[in-house]
């Protein structure tokens, strides 16, 4: 992993935990409710699971499918796959089903994996993550990008991690939700370019 | 997909939105009775630094007869910001217009033309009924996912259950019935809900064929129309509780929760009592785990000559203040109260409440008073205060004094006229302003229905954050 994927992951995880809609929103949300930073503080963890466990299922199936198929073909799909999906996102209307707001800790973990999937948060990490060496032996490889794969969803939710807790602390503690009328911003046309640069990204270390 | 930023009329809690800037602009539902003139939306200047102050300065009119424009909502509002189901970037700008005798469904733009708003979609009856199974649509909420739209009747033949259809809020399309497990409820009116806690509240009037031809003596006497409250799981969408007010209490109608989110009570008013004529006002709250109503504020009938009565109430000798309406501050402190047919308006501090406590009353209109407007003290006026809406902060409360057209007729039978007047509201006075009196001509022969403020008001909007 170079200096400059490296850089990359914790970026990303930066703007995943920067974007509301990912989860920093909802941990306020739920300590405001009950008048407890404790609440605040429960919440991110789990969040922060539902994330990773989205992220590194994109991870793991990459790392399997290098495995068995050119790592070249793998970026190619992916990128073309992560591309399409970037600009559906851009182009679509969609709607977020019904989720409540009184769920348990296992469900608010739930609620991040479904979010962090349906919003592509693992796709977003294609490039850094079959930008990797290619494996050269089979079983070498496997494990070789298996720890890889885990490397990268581990420093990526770390990042996100971070600066959700920070912004969800700040915001409950300080700043308030005022803040929201003038700073939140439509990240998902940002997110959504976001995806279709990584597809190119792909693309472009594929050849 | 239209800001970077969300729109400015929303709010993340109640405490915000009383800050919310005075609002220009009142959008009233005006509908014309005999059905030979189309239904309007009538466009009010309500900012007090304009020359046409008061003035009815927009008029956009439907394309068909006979709707009867009644309730109506926003296609958005702060419960854009709710943390579940984020989607802060959509634009307040759509009107949702339900004809609740048509059950056609408008779509109107108010957002490039404020004072001419534009119909840029219309929901035809069948939609409804071949999609949701529903007709005579009634109240719109915005809720996070999509638009929530309680109907009176149901479809193809069936009088009823009423019920809730879901609209999507990009599309306007119907997406189909709400409930997934209706329990015992069959009759439907309003709906609302505590929406930090997954909680829905759903009221009670009658099915079509109960209400559209006027109040049927029989029904009401034998205690047929509706007197419970219906609590359910907002995420499964099923049916939780009865809390039945007592079949003496005769149609359950207005839901006002409070606004707080970290709190689960709220008030809701009941028309007429058959024991004595009186109406009240309950407040639902937990018990438990269960839910549970109590009768805080009792208006008493007022007796009255038998021929200063119309025919449908004479034999009682006294006029019933018949509540049916009732709005709550945004701040949760303050609740208004209608009484159509005394042609009285009452103010209640409800800081605590279990206990309310009356601060302020105004006459106006009244089957046997007819109260004037200060503005014209020497005019008589029919109908009364009913459809009762406040702005976000609190400061001014609007009135109109139509509540549905077969019952005006029975009620106020020499004709109900149509007027929508304003008052003043701060904690020491609750008092008419006399540069604010549409009435007559101004609505073009329509009657008046609902108000909903430009921006939004104290019925239209819920939020997630305290």
């Amino acid at each position: 992993m170079t200096d400059g994927s490296l850089a990359a992951l914790v970026a990303l995880g930066a703007f995943h935990g920067l974007n509301p809609g990912m989860g920093w929103l909802f941990a306020v949300a739920r300590g405001l409710q009950e008048r407890s930073r404790a609440l605040v503080l429960q919440s991110l963890p789990a969040i922060a699971a539902g994330h990773a466990a989205s992220v590194g299922a994109v991870a793991v199936l990459v790392a399997l499918t290098r495995s068995v198929v050119a790592a070249q073909a793998v970026a190619i799909g992916g990128g073309l796959l992560l591309t399409a999906f970037g600009l559906w996102r851009l182009l679509s209307r969609r709607h977020f089903r019904w989720v409540g707001m009184k769920i348990s800790l296992l469900q608010l973990a739930g609620w991040s994996f479904l979010m962090s999937s349906v919003h592509g948060a693992g796709l977003m990490l294609l490039p850094v993550l079959t930008s990797a060496p290619a494996p050269e032996g089979h079983d070498h490889g496997l494990g070789g990008d298996l720890s890889a794969g885990l490397f990268v969803t581990g420093v990526h939710t770390l990042a996100m991690f971070a600066v959700a807790g920070l912004i969800a602390v700040l915001v409950y503690e300080v700043v308030g939700l005022a803040v929201l009328r003038r700073a939140w911003f439509d990240l998902d046309r940002v997110w959504a370019v976001a995806l279709v640069g990584a597809g190119a990204a792909t693309l472009w270390t594929a050849f | 997909m239209a800001f970077w930023k969300p729109d400015p009329t929303f709010y993340a809690s109640p405490r915000d939105a009383v800050a919310a800037p005075p609002e220009k602009l009142a959008y009233v539902a005006a509908f014309d009775r005999s059905a030979t003139e189309p239904d309007a939306i009538a466009v009010l200047d309500v900012d007090p630094d304009s020359a046409s102050y008061g003035e009815v300065v927009g008029w956009t009119e439907l394309p068909f007869t006979g709707d009867e424009l009644h309730h109506f909502g926003w296609n958005a509002c702060s419960s854009a910001l709710c943390p579940y189901a984020p989607h802060p970037h959509v634009e307040r700008r759509y009107l949702i217009v339900p004809g609740l005798r048509s059950s056609r469904i408008y779509v109107i733009d108010t957002k490039e033309k404020p004072t001419s708003p534009e119909i840029v979609k219309v929901i035809e009856p069948e939609e409804l009924a071949d999609k949701a199974g529903y007709s005579r649509p009634h109240t719109v909420h915005c809720g996070p996912e999509g638009l929530y739209v309680t109907a009176l009747g149901g479809a193809h033949g069936n009088d009823g259950p009423g019920g809730i259809a879901l609209l999507d809020h990009d599309s306007f399309e119907v997406r189909g019935r709400w409930e997934v497990d209706r329990g015992p409820q069959h009759f439907a009116y309003d709906a609302w809900w505590h929406i930090a806690h997954d909680v829905l509240v759903t009221s009670e009037w009658g099915t079509p064929s109960m209400v559209e031809d006027g109040v049927v003596g029989e029904l009401l006497l034998g205690r047929k129309y509706g007197h419970a409250l219906h609590f359910w799981d907002l995420r499964k969408r099923k049916h939780v509780q009865t809390v039945d007010l007592g079949d003496e209490h005769q149609m359950v109608l207005e839901l006002r929760p409070a606004h707080d989110p970290t709190k689960q009570y709220g008030f809701v008013g009941v028309v007429v009592s058959v024991e004595d004529l009186s109406a009240s006002v309950w407040v639902w709250h937990r018990d438990g785990d269960a839910w549970a109503a109590k009768k805080v504020i009792t208006i008493p009938a007022e007796p009255a000559d038998a021929a200063d009565l119309p025919p449908v109430i004479q034999p009682f000798g006294a006029v019933p203040p018949l509540v049916t309406d009732i709005d709550l501050s945004v701040d949760d402190q303050w609740l208004y109260v209608s009484c159509w047919g005394t042609g009285e308006l009452k103010r209640y501090d409800v800081s605590d409440p279990f206990n309310p406590v009356e601060a302020g009353s105004v006459r106006i209109g009244g089957i046997v008073n007819r109260t004037p407007h200060p503005a014209q003290p020497d005019v008589p006026l029919a109908g009364g205060p009913q459809m009762v809406e406040v702005s976000r902060d609190g400061k001014r409360v609007y009135v109109t004094n139509s509540l549905y057209g077969s019952w005006d007729d029975q009620f106020y039978p020499d004709g109900v006229g149509a007027w929508m007047a304003k008052l003043d509201s701060t904690p020491g006075g609750f008092t008419f302003d006399e540069r604010f009196f549409p009435n007559g001509a101004d609505f073009r022969g329509r009657r008046p229905h609902q108000t909903r403020l430009q921006g939004g008001d104290a019925s239209s909007d819920s939020y997630c954050y305290p």
